[in-house]
């Protein structure tokens, strides 16, 4: 491939969508104008995110669905985007995850050309043209609702952020739910949500939310024993990204399971 | 009548050859070299944000010697060219070799065909998952491309950088090991180079997936001391 090179007035900096678009090699199949329902694409459910007194802890379940069907049990909805940042999808999942690939290499690409990481806000931002960029997609049903967390290393706190369809970008305080099963998610969460939890009662509270969207909303898949296949759990903070080991989860959701047990006694 | 100018191919080749070289020669050399778990380089460089040493991929690094401007430029180029094909191909697809080619292609051009060539030695390094795989290309002025094995000097003196180098590297060297000999021969036993004005980064492959790390001059001088 020839070396992209560019006249003082036309260089795109660090911005990797504009490289793209310059060499022209913008991704076309994110514009195009498809019926999502007709085309039967699978669509990624529930994601959430809240904040602990150190970081944020993200959640989302694995299961991708097209209608009625089940198709895909191991999808992986929350994602690392850098270092300190985590990315969670909701929405049409062929979209998602080529926003979501383009995100991490945005970062990246920013890091490595200006020598230094984008801000926790400048990040948000970015991510907020790119989703306003699916509108189109988005008017033919192919919506991408993300959600943006992540560890400010300038403010030292975890902050969070969730989308709208045309790209609208909202800070949340504390919690936020996004997805087909957000409303049971966010009410565990507000329910259980104190200004001082932990980093180990956080990650309950969103095993917990997970469990109870996926009680009540068919699209949102469980943890699956059987499988061994767990919601993806992970924590950032000062140190960075950490995704919890399945068989951490494994003894949480087991818990959850035996709790549930005890409340349902018969009579 | 004014006599039209000819001016010979060969003097031609030759008068910008030596401005090239005499723009290099007048900046300060680094050396990379193979150590057990990658790659280090070792730059003698007075400025703390003013980068010689710089991430271009997963596995690969640059380093450039010369006009700054101009080196930065190439880096920025090969930082878009890498992170375009990974994003087109695989990760898996980029690889140093091509990178060079591709540099090498474009100094080649712009030292015969403008008005004046780049004053820049560049080098690209990549690691290998294991010490074999381990590759180093140094890219000169015009376009010439060096396969360098075990270590490499470019920039003012390179010559005599190097020679020093041929005695003193040794192979499976530790990391303190590897920065102390690049001091070394940086500095030729004659002087003493303090930490505040070394650049040191290097490709480890026990770093995960982004291999490229900078060693900090906090973390630099427990090294510098061991050795």
């Amino acid at each position: 491939m020839a070396m992209p090179f560019f006249a003082p007035g036309e260089d795109p900096g660090a911005n990797f969508p504009d490289l793209l678009r310059r060499i022209g090699l913008e991704s076309t199949a994110l514009n195009a104008a498809y019926d999502a329902v007709a085309l039967g694409v699978p669509h990624a459910t529930t994601c959430v995110a809240l904040r602990y007194d150190n970081g944020v802890v993200m959640a989302g379940d694995r299961r991708a669905t097209a209608g009625n069907l089940i198709s895909h049990r191991t999808m992986e909805k929350v994602v690392q985007a850098d270092r300190h940042s985590g990315v969670a999808i909701a929405g049409s999942a062929g979209p998602a995850m080529e926003m979501v690939r383009l995100f991490q290499l945005q970062l990246e690409h920013y890091e490595k050309v200006e020598g230094s990481s984008l801000s926790l806000e400048g990040k948000a931002n970015q991510l907020s043209a790119m989703v306003r960029g699916n509108l189109p997609a988005a008017m033919h049903g192919m919506v991408v609702v993300p959600i943006f967390a992540g560890y400010d290393l300038i403010r030292a706190t975890g902050r969070l952020w969730d989308f709208d369809a045309t790209g609208g970008r909202y800070e949340e305080r504390d919690h936020v739910a996004t997805g087909s099963g957000s409303l049971q998610a966010s009410t565990v969460i507000k329910v259980g949500y104190r200004g001082d939890l932990s980093r180990d009662e956080a990650v309950d509270l969103a095993a917990r939310s997970i469990w109870e969207a996926a009680d009540t909303d068919s699209a949102t898949g469980g943890p699956d024993a059987l499988r061994g296949i767990y919601p993806v759990v992970a924590a950032i903070d000062a140190d960075g990204w950490t995704r919890l080991d399945d068989s951490d989860l494994a003894d949480r959701y087991g818990r959850i399971v035996r709790e549930v047990n005890d409340r349902s006694e018969p009579r | 009548m004014s006599m039209p100018f000819y001016v010979a191919p060969e003097q031609m080749m030759k008068d910008r050859a030596d401005y090239a070289r005499k723009g290099i020669a007048r900046g300060r050399a680094l050396v990379a070299m193979r150590y057990t778990d990658g790659i280090v380089i070792v730059a003698e460089n007075a400025s703390e944000t003013l980068r010689k040493v710089s991430e271009i991929y997963d596995r690969i690094a640059f380093a450039g010697v010369g006009k700054y401007n101009e080196f930065d430029q190439l880096r920025v180029a090969g930082i878009r060219a890498a992170d375009l094909k990974g994003f087109q191909y695989s990760r898996d697809d980029v690889d140093a070799r091509s990178l060079a080619n591709s540099y090498a292609q474009m100094l080649g051009n712009i030292f015969t065909h403008e008005m004046k060539p780049m004053e820049v030695e560049i080098l690209v390094a990549e690691v290998g998952p294991d010490g074999a795989g381990d590759q180093m290309f140094h890219i000169l002025y015009d376009g010439t491309v060096v396969d360098e094995r075990n270590y490499a000097a470019i920039g003012g003196d390179a010559e005599s950088i190097r020679m020093r180098l041929a005695d003193q590297w040794e192979d499976a060297m530790g990391i303190a090991a590897a920065i102390n000999v690049g001091v070394a021969v940086l500095s030729g036993g004659e002087r003493e180079i303090p930490a505040a004005d070394l650049e040191v980064a290097t490709l480890s492959r026990s770093n995960g997936r982004r291999c490229f790390e900078r060693v900090t001059e906090s973390d630099l001088e427990p090294l510098l001391s061991d050795g």
